[in-house]
């Protein structure tokens, strides 16, 4: 049973209707296509205004979307010949980040992205895609790994945020982070960042700095998750609604901020609707802005990307 | 009959309560004593009795660590915007700047410890938690270029409880702003040391805190990466006893040092001559 957020529901309904509908024509022989097209109208027309007045906090909801595709469903419909690695040579593998060699189009690539479950088993053993330092330092391995055989890096960005508790503490998560944010920045090799669901805070940083950050529509990125916001600033978790639109965690929010570079737009009804369909969309924006980055010297790579960060933040004085 | 009977008890007219003058006393959070402000003041603002770090402001700060008179501020006038148009935010930050006097929860300039130049940056945890917005990224930003352009070593010090959420994304890619900064004081090879002091947490320890070449912390300091609130309700069972202190973060082989406020200032000094050599200072200890 997939889960159905509440301002799809309508839509839903409609739906099986129509599926319901077909199935009986087909079964009993009838002509019933007038009141089915009519129907897939209706369908259409009400698709179109959900999604074109989604609120902040459903933006949120739809990033969370369980059925939502993850950075492995990604990578598995995009890249070929995939080869997942393990480890951070240091103390463990983390589950909640994944990361390896694929090709793109021919390419060889790294791969990087923090890994949700598909399910509750899977997320309890992903750990909900909340990386240990060990994860985080997993993913900077990689990219030095990258690095040395100039191989680009796509990063997919996908994390409530970094996990939070005492082994955590203990292998120093601030330190694994501060480190990932300060060498992915003299990297000599593009990176490509995209942001495919929940982009959560530090966690989500960590493996974010990039020449190019990508977001797709339904994605959200925040310094702190509404409920968080709420509960802090009006010690009420459940103003996070409010929370949420303050935040200005949407993609064409951020798109204006500057604090992304480009929104990748998902099929209508969003890409948890139709995977193959969103990563098509995400395959055509990765293909150009690789191909851009693709003949710039290593120097510059660095330079530009190290002015992307310097320059965020615009200050009154 | 009356078996039982209420006793009476005389009421003795109290004189006039004296009142204690409010802001005169202290009352040390770790072993309760009641300390005199003045002495505790004198004691550089550590418990006579048990060694507790209170928080202390920039302007004590400054006047602990720096040579009186050395300090020169630079960028004053870098102060938060409001990116987002945050409800209410204009009003909190006029409200703190009021009551700290405070124009941002970070003070950075130039100036000597025991004769040793430095830039150094201060952050000030009653500035809205040191919270960390464009304007104290920007400042950090800066002073790590002015170190470079001056070829001076940097030392800050920290207290912030993480990126400012009224900034939203803006405050949390200050994380990626600090820490790429620094790419340069590491080309140049020049000395960058941070002092965590209570609390370090969240956005601040991820980034710029954490990349010290050294990295002190006062005793007992709060460091860690989420705080020990939020630890405690995610994982339903209570924290170790001395969790997340600086000695703790040493233990674990995060930090380099725990130096003591009192013996914070010479230490300092001794780490910039082993970078410089003892010809460097200007005025000798």
């Amino acid at each position: 049973m997939p889960a159905v957020l509440d301002f799809e529901k309508p839509l839903i309904e409609l739906e099986s209707k129509i599926a319901e509908l077909t199935s009986f024509s087909e079964e009993k022989g009838l002509d019933l296509s007038d009141e089915i097209d009519n129907l897939k109208r209706r369908a259409d027309e009400l698709k179109s205004s959900i999604f074109a007045n989604l609120t902040p906090w459903q933006q949120v909801q739809l990033a969370r979307h369980p059925d939502r595709p993850n950075t492995e469903d990604y990578v598995r419909m995009l890249f070929e010949d995939f080869l997942e690695l393990h480890g951070d040579r240091c103390y463990s593998d983390d589950p909640a980040i994944y990361g390896g060699i694929g090709l793109f189009q021919g390419t060889s690539v790294t791969v990087i992205g923090h890994l949700k479950g598909r399910d509750t088993k899977e997320n309890v053993s992903r750990n909900f895609g909340m990386a240990h330092p060990e994860g985080f330092r997993k993913a900077l391995r990689l990219m030095e790994q990258a690095e040395k055989f100039r191989r680009p890096v796509i990063s997919f960005l996908d994390t409530p945020g970094a996990h939070c508790g005492i082994g955590a503490e203990e292998r120093g998560q601030s330190q694994a982070i501060a480190q990932n944010l300060l060498r992915m920045s003299v990297l000599r090799i593009p990176i490509i960042v995209i942001v495919i669901g929940e982009g959560g805070s530090g966690g989500a940083l960590a493996l974010g700095v990039g020449n190019r950050t990508l977001m797709l529509e339904h994605a959200i990125f925040s310094v702190i998750t509404p409920e968080g916001c709420a509960s802090i600033l009006w010690k009420d978790a459940a103003r996070a609604r409010e929370a949420a639109e303050a935040l200005k965690l949407t993609a064409q929010d951020l798109l204006s901020l500057r604090i992304v570079d480009e929104v990748v737009p998902e099929p209508l009804g969003g890409a948890h609707r139709d995977p193959y369909a969103a990563a098509d969309l995400l395959r055509k924006s990765l293909a150009r802005n690789l191909e851009s980055l693709k003949d710039v010297p290593p120097e510059e790579l660095v330079q530009r990307r190290y002015a992307k960060y310097r320059n965020i933040g615009s200050v009154g004085g | 009959m009356i078996v039982f009977k209420k006793p009476k008890y005389v009421t003795v007219p109290q004189e006039d309560k004296k009142e204690m003058p409010e802001g005169l006393w202290s009352k040390c959070p770790k072993c309760g004593l009641i300390i005199y402000k003045k002495d505790m003041a004198k004691n550089l603002h550590v418990c006579i009795k048990c060694g507790y770090h209170f928080r202390i402001g920039v302007e004590e700060r400054l006047q602990f660590t720096l040579d009186e008179g050395s300090f020169v501020e630079c960028d004053a006038e870098l102060v938060a915007d409001n990116p987002l148009g945050f409800p209410n935010y204009p009003e909190k930050l006029a409200e703190v700047r009021q009551t700290t006097g405070l124009s941002e929860a970070v003070v950075t300039g130039e100036g000597s410890i025991l004769g040793y130049r430095t830039v150094v940056g201060i952050m000030d945890s009653r500035f809205i938690m040191a919270s960390m917005g464009a304007a104290v990224g920007e400042k950090v930003a800066r002073a790590v270029e002015r170190a470079c352009e001056r070829q001076l070593p940097l030392i800050l010090f920290i207290a912030s409880g993480g990126a400012r959420m009224q900034e939203g994304m803006v405050a949390l890619m200050q994380m990626a702003k600090t820490a790429v900064v620094l790419k340069h004081i590491n080309a140049a090879g020049l000395l960058y040391v941070t002092v965590l002091t209570d609390p370090t947490t969240a956005g601040v320890s991820a980034s710029f805190a954490m990349l010290g070449d050294i990295i002190i912390a006062e005793p007992g300091a709060l460091i860690g990466f989420t705080g020990p609130r939020v630890i405690e309700q995610t994982i339903k069972q209570k924290l170790p006893e001395g969790f997340q202190t600086a000695e703790f973060l040493q233990q674990h082989g995060m930090i380099d040092l725990v130096v003591p406020r009192c013996k914070m200032r010479e230490t300092l000094a001794r780490i910039l001559m082993l970078h410089q050599g003892r010809e460097h200072s200007a005025g000798s200890p």
